[in-house]
């Protein structure tokens, strides 16, 4: 589904933020990709969202070739990926149902479909009662679970989710997890950059480590896992 | 963020055209819903881009009450030089040449003088001004008619109004006919009116060339503050251009409210500019009517017909659009996710 494959990301005049990154994510699978602050984390996904694009070596999802797809396939790229972001990014001014619907929209959904689709994705993340609030009248996990079901609600196949859980607490926090879990069993691929060490602990995934923009393996040593993905 | 140095992969397969369609694998829904739905889109930005300038009514009538003072300065001049030529038309029918005879010439004379011209083949019409003629004439008009009454006789001459057949265009025939008249013995001085027409015709061309220019200068001004009017409503609402983008929407469907903005402030600009000019043409209706009775009333006030108005609707929006356009196609890019 996702596909890494040596890829480096340098930025004029702060040097190499992604070096030779290679691993492959199969479909339906579920990560995490830990680090320290500034190990490349945001920049990877960045990649795969195609808000970046890498200076070298090749990203491949749901086998197409990132670096081939011109600027105008970007935004239809785009709707392969649902974004998880820490401050949810929602729209102040529009309803939950609008904030959700944004996408299915964009994609020049029908009326009927529209609404079909976002009352599923509400009932998903249990915020059904709440489609004709405003984001701010909500607390930060109910906000959190509106931007999931935003990212969720055009059925992507991929889900990418930058520190989903940054500004909740523990509890909330287990709680989105489980959501991504229940995605995750209906084949949805997810990457969830997080550097919550105890919460990933707790769950039996796969965990992709970045030390200053090498993959590195449990005990932080660089190589081992990029051979293991080729 | 700058592209950093060519990263394409080269490709040693032969260029087989293998352009991913993204499109139609991820939006759905079927084809008749889809396109209900693309016409729901065009209504919904026509007209939730209304209610958002409606929205911010204050700055949305400053906005169009600036454009539609330039637009009406535009059509404004427009309309006036349109006036000045239905007149310059009106004078260029009658080359007419005046005669005023010498001042002992009685009427019954002038007469027989008049029927004498009027036999003359490339004549098409004399018209006799007597004394009195002149004189009332003179009355009801110049306002000094108290004062003429003080005056023992009649100051005035008689004067003859000549027109010569419209086939007589030649300068140097007119010429020619209008010395033969100065000679006469019954005429004190002949004056070919139509070199003032001349005069009023160049005079008329620099103001026509002069409102032209003065329309693309003022039509600059409109794009330009349309397009300055778009750049703020795009930054104010960057978040949710950025949001709309992350979920994939093309750079098409962001632009369609700002477009549909630009279009609603030009219309408006043009409403607003045609009732502007309208009025004015009203305040000055009557007194323009009353001065072209000096003309003997071949001149009626122009306000703005059907097509003109169409056309100032159509310039108008057509310059809203265009200014959110060039605002959108440059700012656009720059406004990408972090």
């Amino acid at each position: 589904m996702l596909k890494f494959d040596n890829v480096s990301m340098r930025y004029p005049g702060a040097g190499d933020v992604l070096r030779n990154v290679s691993f492959h994510l199969e479909r339906g699978e579920m990560a995490f990709l830990t680090g320290h602050s500034g190990a490349g984390k945001s920049t990877l996904l960045k990649l795969i969202a195609l808000i970046e694009r890498c200076s070298r070596g090749q990203v491949f999802l749901d086998g197409k070739n990132l670096n081939l797809a011109t600027d105008r396939q970007v935004p239809y790229m785009r709707r392969k990926v649902g974004l998880i972001f820490q401050d949810y990014k929602l729209l102040q001014d529009r309803t939950v149902f609008d904030n959700v619907a944004l996408p299915l929209v964009i994609a020049g959904y029908g009326h009927n479909e529209v609404s079909r689709r976002v009352r599923a994705a509400l009932d998903k993340v249990g915020l059904l009662t709440k489609e004709k609030k405003y984001p701010a009248v909500l607390s930060g996990g109910e906000q959190q679970r509106v931007g999931i079901a935003r990212a969720v609600v055009n059925k992507p196949p991929m889900i990418l989710a930058d520190e989903p859980t940054g500004n909740l607490d523990p509890e909330l926090s287990a709680e989105i997890m489980h959501l991504f879990e229940q995605f995750q069993q209906v084949g949805v691929t997810i990457l969830i950059a997080s550097h919550d060490i105890s919460l990933i602990a707790q769950m039996d995934h796969r965990i992709l480590k970045l030390d200053h923009g090498q993959l590195v393996d449990e005990f932080g040593e660089v190589g081992k896992l990029n051979d293991e993905a080729r | 963020m700058m592209k950093h140095v060519n990263k394409r992969p080269v490709r040693p397969t032969k260029p087989v055209k293998q352009e991913p369609r993204w499109q139609t694998k991820v939006s759905g829904g079927n084809f008749v819903d889809k396109f209900h739905a693309y016409h729901n889109l065009h209504a919904h930005a026509l007209f939730s881009s209304l209610g958002r300038l409606l929205a911010s009514r204050f700055s949305f009538i400053m906005t169009v009450v600036v454009l539609a003072i330039a637009i009406s300065l535009a059509t404004g001049f427009y309309i006036l030089v349109a006036n000045l030529q239905q007149l310059a038309g009106n004078l260029e029918a009658s080359n007419q040449i005046s005669l005023f005879l010498k001042d002992d010439i009685s009427d019954a004379r002038a007469s027989k003088f008049v029927g004498s011209i009027r036999q003359n083949p490339s004549i098409q019409d004399v018209k006799l001004i007597t004394k009195e003629q002149a004189l009332a004439e003179f009355k009801a008009y110049s306002g000094f008619g108290e004062a003429i009454k003080a005056l023992e006789k009649n100051p005035l001459p008689v004067v003859i109004q000549v027109l010569p057949k419209n086939s007589l265009k030649n300068e140097q025939a007119l010429k020619a006919m209008l010395d033969d008249f100065s000679r006469s013995a019954e005429v004190d001085f002949a004056q070919m009116d139509m070199q003032w027409v001349k005069r009023l015709k160049s005079i008329m061309e620099v103001a026509r060339r002069g409102v032209f220019l003065l329309s693309l200068l003022l039509g600059a001004g409109v794009l330009l503050i349309t397009a300055t009017t778009i750049r703020l409503e795009l930054y104010n609402r960057r978040d949710e251009v950025v949001i709309a983008k992350l979920v994939g929407a093309t750079n098409s469907f962001i632009q369609r409210p700002f477009l549909y903005s630009g279009f609603w402030i030009g219309f408006f600009s043009g409403v607003t500019a045609w009732l502007i000019v309208t009025v004015i043409m009203l305040i000055l209706k009557q007194p323009v009517e009353t001065l072209s009775k000096l003309y003997e009333g071949a001149f009626h006030v122009l306000f703005l017909g059907f097509t003109e108005t169409v056309a100032l609707l159509l310039i108008s929006s057509v310059l809203g659009v265009m200014g959110s356009w060039i605002v959108l196609h440059f700012q656009l890019q720059q406004l990408k996710p972090e």
